[in-house]
């Protein structure tokens, strides 16, 4: 397993303490080495102006008694100090009246003024220290004492604090580093641990491993125990997450296998009734019949037409239980969608409806590239029904025209069939489609009253709608969408 | 000779209009009834009740019912259509039922033609009518194995 690399957070570590280190250190050495070098400052002065005094006292009586020599003397003497670059003594008027120089090679140099207030004064200019004092004796001024020193000592001491400055934060450096490395083992390494385990949980989705505590509980210990908690929960809601999809799947097959029981029920239920039911039927058809012919001369008029009417009891619930089972097999079916050209099949219905009822004009019109989604032999059905029908409704008139198109109702596209007939009235719209619903008596139009429920139920099967519109003896449209 | 119809028929009543019927087409033909599929297969084969019978004389047409005792419509037309003497004798299947299955399975077993035997006697009779005038008069029948 590739380990996350510790870059990230160790250097912070790292780089926090040394900064810290580094600063402090800094701050420390900087007031030190300041304080030190204000020091040594005020005290090469103060040691210059004593070798000063002692050079100015010792030149009084030569001045005094004018003898440059023994001035030049006592400031040779002035050797043993190191730093003194040159010296010289100057009579009240400002002549010089002794020298010394360190080096061999002296310049010619100014005197500067001492201002009249003070006895001695001194500056430090272009690297060097400026001394001068008046030499006073039995409180008159007599002369001037000049000293010029470097400054080598001090710029060789702070050469050397920076020594050790430079050293010291090196060794605070490496001791940084070196703890920085005993840190991250206690704060970062269970941190780097937790991002390493989360990514590694969060790519594998493998809710089951969890991080090791550290057991020291400070934060990155309570965030790995609520992190492995987190994962406890994940772990427990996905178990629970799949046993309810589990059982939903059961149940799902269970319902599933009791909706195929129930349908085989119905369908052994709609053998029986297609078989069983109609045999009696035509025994009373038959024999009533049989009644009709072979005892006709010993029947009155009353007797023959109570047999017609046995007869005819009889077809009709025939033409009943064929319509229910056929309503029962559209419920059943299975529907197979596919693209499906309406305007042909209208116009194969229509050629039948045509062909089935040759003596009659019926002007079919049927729009062209209709096309739809659905079962092509449910949707047969639904034509065959509606068309069948308005064939049917119209043909009392004289002249049947019957429609088949597209249209756009409330917005939406519906197909609607429409014919110039007996119609209906509108009043009782709402019972057109209900099983055995006529509007019309048997006597007026034949018919059972199953057609539209069958064409509801098909409709309803692929998700659309059906409604109707029609007013009495001017025709009906009804409109569907699938 | 006139050859037999043998029409396979649990149901008297049913098999008193069918004779009816019949005979109100003047189809003279001997009709043997046999009231269950295993009396249509004795027949058809010379065994049990009909032991003895001479099985190359084979019926003209045989009118099949579907839901009979015994032996069911659709085991006597396998069990036709599987032995040789009995191959390529003409199966109507004349029953109440309509369903797709039925359909299906009729055909599949070779039966020549399915009709659905009607409510309304008057269509029952034009129905025996057609079956008389297709079966025994305008179909060409198989050659018999030996005539």
């Amino acid at each position: 397993m590739p380990r996350i690399t510790h870059r990230s957070i160790t250097k912070k570590l790292t780089r926090m303490n040394m900064l810290v280190s580094g600063a402090a250190l800094c701050i420390a050495c900087v007031a030190f080495v300041a304080y030190d070098l204000v020091s040594f400052r005020q005290a090469m002065v103060y040691n210059l102006s004593i070798q000063a005094q002692m050079a100015g006292s010792n030149s009084v009586s030569p001045l005094l008694f004018n003898d440059p020599q023994a001035a030049e003397n006592t400031l040779s003497a002035l050797k043993a100090a190191p730093n003194v670059i040159s010296a010289g003594i100057y009579t009240l008027d400002g002549r010089p009246f002794a020298t010394y120089w360190r080096d061999r090679n002296g310049q010619g140099q100014m005197l500067p003024k001492v201002p009249a207030t003070q006895t001695e004064a001194h500056w430090f200019k272009d690297g060097q220290l400026v001394l001068v004092r008046t030499i006073v004796f039995e409180g008159k001024p007599t002369g001037t004492v000049y000293i010029r020193s470097d400054l080598r000592e001090m710029t060789h001491r702070l050469k050397r604090y920076a020594g050790i400055a430079a050293i010291v934060l090196s060794a605070s450096l490496i001791a940084a580093l070196l703890v920085a490395s005993i840190f991250q083992r206690a704060v970062a390494e269970p941190i780097v641990h937790l991002a390493e385990i989360a990514r590694t949980v969060s790519r594998e989705k493998s809710y089951g491993m969890r991080a090791t505590p550290t057991g020291k509980r400070d934060e990155p210990d309570i965030l790995i125990g609520a992190f492995n908690e987190m994962l406890g929960q994940i772990q427990e809601r996905d178990g629970a997450l799949q046993q309810a999809h589990d059982e939903l799947e059961r149940r799902v097959e269970e319902r599933t296998a009791q909706l195929a029981a129930a349908n085989k029920e119905l369908e052994a239920f709609s053998y029986s009734v297609s078989h069983d039911l109609r045999a009696p039927l035509r025994s009373i058809d038959g024999f009533s019949m049989a009644l009709l012919e072979d005892y006709a001369d010993r029947l009155d008029e009353e007797g023959k037409v109570h047999l017609q009417r046995i007869r005819a009891a009889t077809q009709r619930m025939g033409m009943l239980i064929d319509d229910l089972l056929n309503l029962s097999r559209m419920t059943r079916a299975e529907i197979r969608k596919e693209t499906v050209n309406l305007s042909s099949l209208a116009r194969s219905v229509a050629e039948g409806l045509q062909e089935a009822q040759p003596e009659r004009r019926i002007d079919f019109r049927i729009e062209d590239r209709l096309e739809a989604t659905a079962d092509p032999r449910l949707v047969r059905v639904v034509l065959e029904n509606l068309l069948g029908n308005a064939c049917k409704f119209t043909s009392k008139k004289t002249s049947a025209c019957i429609e088949f198109g597209k249209t756009r109702q409330n917005g939406n596209s519906a197909y609607f069939v429409r014919d110039n007939g007996a119609g209906f009235d509108p009043a009782y719209a709402n019972r057109l489609f209900g099983a055995f619903q006529r509007l019309h008596g048997a006597t007026e139009f034949p018919g059972t009253g199953i057609g539209l429920a069958t064409v509801q139920r098909i409709i309803h099967r692929h998700g659309g709608q059906i409604w109707a519109e029609g007013a009495v003896e001017k025709g009906a449209t009804f409109y569907f969408n699938l | 000779m006139d050859k037999a119809i043998l029409l396979v028929e649990d149901n008297p009543d049913d098999e008193a209009l069918t004779l009816r019927a019949l005979k109100k087409n003047n189809i003279k033909n001997e009709v043997v009834i046999a009231h269950d599929g295993a009396e249509a297969l004795d027949y058809l084969f010379g065994t049990g009740k009909y032991a003895g019978r001479n099985t190359d004389v084979l019926p003209q047409v045989v009118l099949l019912d579907l839901k009979l005792p015994k032996v069911e419509g659709l085991e006597v037309l396998r069990r036709v259509r599987a032995d040789k003497r009995t191959k390529l004798l003409p199966v109507v299947i004349l029953t109440s039922s309509n369903e797709e299955q039925d359909r299906i399975d009729g055909y599949g077993l070779g039966a020549n033609s399915y009709v659905r035997k009607p409510v309304d006697f008057n269509q029952f009779i034009d129905a025996a009518r057609h079956l008389g005038l297709y079966w025994l008069i305008l179909n060409e029948p198989p050659p018999s194995r030996r005539s």
